[in-house]
């Protein structure tokens, strides 16, 4: 009942005394399962306000409040991390998750994290949009003793005590599976001795997953004298550049064996260049790509594409451990990576089904 | 008798009361609703101030733009240079804050000054004027460089970090400590602008000329005013507000990027309407659009405190605002005009 009251003054007072037209939307967002969440939280902080002393004794079965920034919903990556956050810090699990959506910008993000920060929530999450401009922000944070898991991007922080852990990909692993799989399937097809010659489509050059990737790369095939990298240059991570890039690489005349995309929205550019001189990907050319979205299994399946190695979005259930951790006193790690697979042609067919982004 | 308070609470002034009363419902209705989360914290409010402080810079010159009856839409861009420019000078060219901040408080002006001279002396709409700056603008920031920047240099940190505690409002946090509430130099910087331009706005003839130019261009130039050169002033004035919001925009991320800030012109432009500025011209205040500023703040906390709603939902209810207020003005011109 209070709920539905607070809800109301809400959608009221928001839209001010103005347009008709708008004071019916914040209503039809509160859907019975968000009313659900919110008549549970209140009724708690009050016990918890009325009787201060016992607080320590409580806090062990109260709800873990954590506040999120996410960067936005540009991808199906983002979205799907997300969702991930979404399902599975929930109030069955033991938390209480208010999300901010900072629409791709960093002033957004900053303001979100000072409302967490006024709201004195037990952990900050955030997804930075850029790696840099967190010190006075991060700052408040740790003066209020507040938490901070930071996921996906690394942020550029000087003092590192400013932010308890970090979770993402280990994109260096990632591009040393790629090279593993890769010698592998050569091996496989017998041309594992012959001079193979590779070209790289780079990310945007200075972005932590196209500097793991490459580095990742270049280390895995370093132990392989028959390979070579013949051609390097980035397609920024776009389909049109990489596919661009690939029609500049095919007309340099440079022998091409295998093709590293370092990620599967270049590849499939990429894809579409060679089709365009009449090549067959992932037979005249072995095609590796990363991220493992989905339309890669679909590429997969047409048969256009040889692998691809995964970038895992789903941070939720580790953030949760994590956040856990964290209030129960714990130490954690620093760095935390997510579990990470590599997905072969021969495999999309079955793994597609199972992929939520 | 009714008459009279009519005729006192006519335009401007009527105007502007609505925007801080709403300003003061929203607040109250936040502390309200989210007493359980601490929306009632002095904090709060001075966040407010420190998340926007760079808007209020930004919308006091706007609002003098808008006045006049302009519009400079290139502000979002010259505050996302500015900021490249204060990363890379410092970072890249080991140049000194302070020469740093200087250098892009003159490229505000004289980019306000060219911009001026466009709108002032060859008569260009403002709104193309701008427009190509704007472009101009976010195309150098990229010129500059492309890649993020961060600022690492030791003293402009200290300045962006050095929390000014208030001794006053001391409230016991959740874990039993005892918090001042505190603001940043930024905070500082827009308040002193604010009331530097509330003052040259209310006393300076400059400032009178240029409700002046807004209200009635013919008029002003019979009455013997120089109305190029007002706009032209009050270009060059925005310019250079317009590299301090950048300024004080780079206080608060601490790092160049070209993305940055854009769209902020709208936010300013929005705020001044807020606030009771008419885009006709002729009619505004920076009271208002610090309020506007205000109001914009508080829905972005209250959507944010709330937890659930996308917030997404801020523009929403900006727009719902902004008819709002522009149905009111309209309202009161006609009023205006029956009078006559």
């Amino acid at each position: 009942m209070k709920k539905k009251l607070v809800s109301m003054l809400l959608g009221l007072t928001m839209v001010g005394t103005a347009l008709v037209g708008c004071s019916s939307a914040p209503a039809e967002n509160s859907t019975p399962k968000e009313t659900e969440t919110k008549t549970e939280a209140p009724a708690k902080e009050e016990t918890k306000t009325e009787t201060p002393a016992e607080e320590a004794e409580e806090k062990t079965d109260e709800l873990i409040t954590i506040g999120f920034s996410q960067v936005g919903a540009e991808s199906d990556w983002r979205v799907a991390n997300t969702e991930s956050m979404k399902s599975t810090l929930t109030e069955e699990n033991g938390f209480n998750l208010i999300f901010a959506d900072a629409q791709q910008k960093q002033e957004n993000q900053i303001k979100a994290v000072r409302d967490f920060i006024s709201q004195e929530v037990d952990v900050i999450v955030i997804a930075p949009v850029t790696e840099t401009g967190w010190e006075t922000v991060l700052g408040e944070a740790k003066d209020a003793e507040i938490p901070v898991i930071i996921v996906d991007r690394m942020i550029d922080v000087s003092d590192d005590s400013l932010y308890t852990c970090w979770v993402g990909s280990d994109f260096y692993q990632e591009g040393l599976d790629a090279v593993d799989w890769l010698t592998e399937y050569m091996d496989g097809l017998g041309r594992g001795q012959d001079q193979l010659n590779v070209a790289v489509l780079q990310g945007t050059i200075g972005s932590s997953a196209e500097i793991g990737r490459t580095k990742g790369v270049r280390d895995g095939l370093q132990e392989h004298s028959n390979y070579s990298i013949v051609l390097e240059q980035t397609g920024e991570f776009t389909q049109a550049k990489g596919q661009e890039v690939m029609e500049s690489f095919l007309k340099s005349g440079e022998q091409i064996d295998i093709l590293i995309a370092q990620n599967d929205n270049m590849a499939f550019g990429a894809i579409d260049a060679l089709k365009a001189v009449g090549k067959k990907p992932a037979e005249d050319v072995v095609i590796v790509s990363f991220d493992a979205v989905k339309a890669a299994f679909e590429s997969m399946i047409a048969g256009e594409m040889n692998v691809s190695v995964e970038c895992n979005p789903l941070h939720g259930p580790r953030v949760a451990e994590l956040a856990k951790a964290i209030m129960n006193g714990e130490e954690v790690e620093k760095i935390q990576y997510v579990e990470e697979g590599v997905f072969p042609a021969d495999t999309a067919a079955e793994m597609l089904p199972t992929r939520v982004y | 008798m009714i008459k009279k308070v009519r005729e006192r609470l006519d335009g401007n002034s009527f105007l502007l009361m609505i925007t801080i009363l709403l300003f003061i419902a929203l607040y109250i209705a936040g502390v309200l609703i989210f007493s359980d989360k601490n929306f009632g914290k002095p904090q709060v409010f001075f966040n407010l101030f420190i998340n926007n402080a760079s808007l209020i810079v930004a919308a006091v010159g706007m609002t003098m733009v808008l006045i006049t009856g302009g519009i400079d839409i290139s502000i979002g861009s010259v505050i996302g240079m500015s900021c490249m420019m204060l990363a890379w000078m410092m970072e890249k060219q080991g140049m000194n804050p302070v020469v740093s901040i200087v250098i892009v408080l003159i490229v505000g002006g004289v980019f306000g000054l060219v911009q001026g001279f466009f709108v002032a002396y060859l008569k260009i709409q403002p709104f193309i004027v701008t427009l190509a700056g704007m472009f101009f603008a976010r195309g150098m920031t990229a010129v500059i460089s492309s890649d993020m920047i961060s600022i690492t240099n030791e003293t402009f940190l200290k300045i962006a970090n050095s929390k000014i505690y208030l001794p006053f409002l001391a409230i016991v946090n959740k874990k039993g400590n005892l918090v001042y509430p505190y603001i940043y130099p930024s905070v500082v910087i827009a308040v002193v602008i604010l009331i530097v331009a509330f003052i040259v706005l209310r006393y300076t003839a400059f400032g009178r000329s240029i409700y002046a130019v807004g209200g009635n261009e013919q008029s002003a130039l019979l009455m013997g005013l120089n109305v190029r050169r007002t706009k032209l002033k009050v270009y060059v004035l925005n310019g250079f507000l317009a590299g301090l919001a950048g300024f004080v925009f780079c206080l608060n991320s601490c790092g160049g990027f070209v993305e940055q800030a854009r769209g902020f012109e709208m936010e300013a432009i929005a705020s001044s309407v807020i606030g009771g500025t008419l885009l006709t011209g002729g009619v505004g205040s920076v009271v208002g659009s610090l309020f506007g500023v205000l109001i914009k703040g508080t829905i972005e906390s209250l959507i944010t405190f709330q937890g659930t709603l996308s917030s997404w939902w801020t523009k929403i209810v900006i727009a719902a605002l902004l008819c709002f207020f522009i149905i009111l003005q309209s309202i009161f011109a006609k009023l205006k005009d029956k009078k006559k």
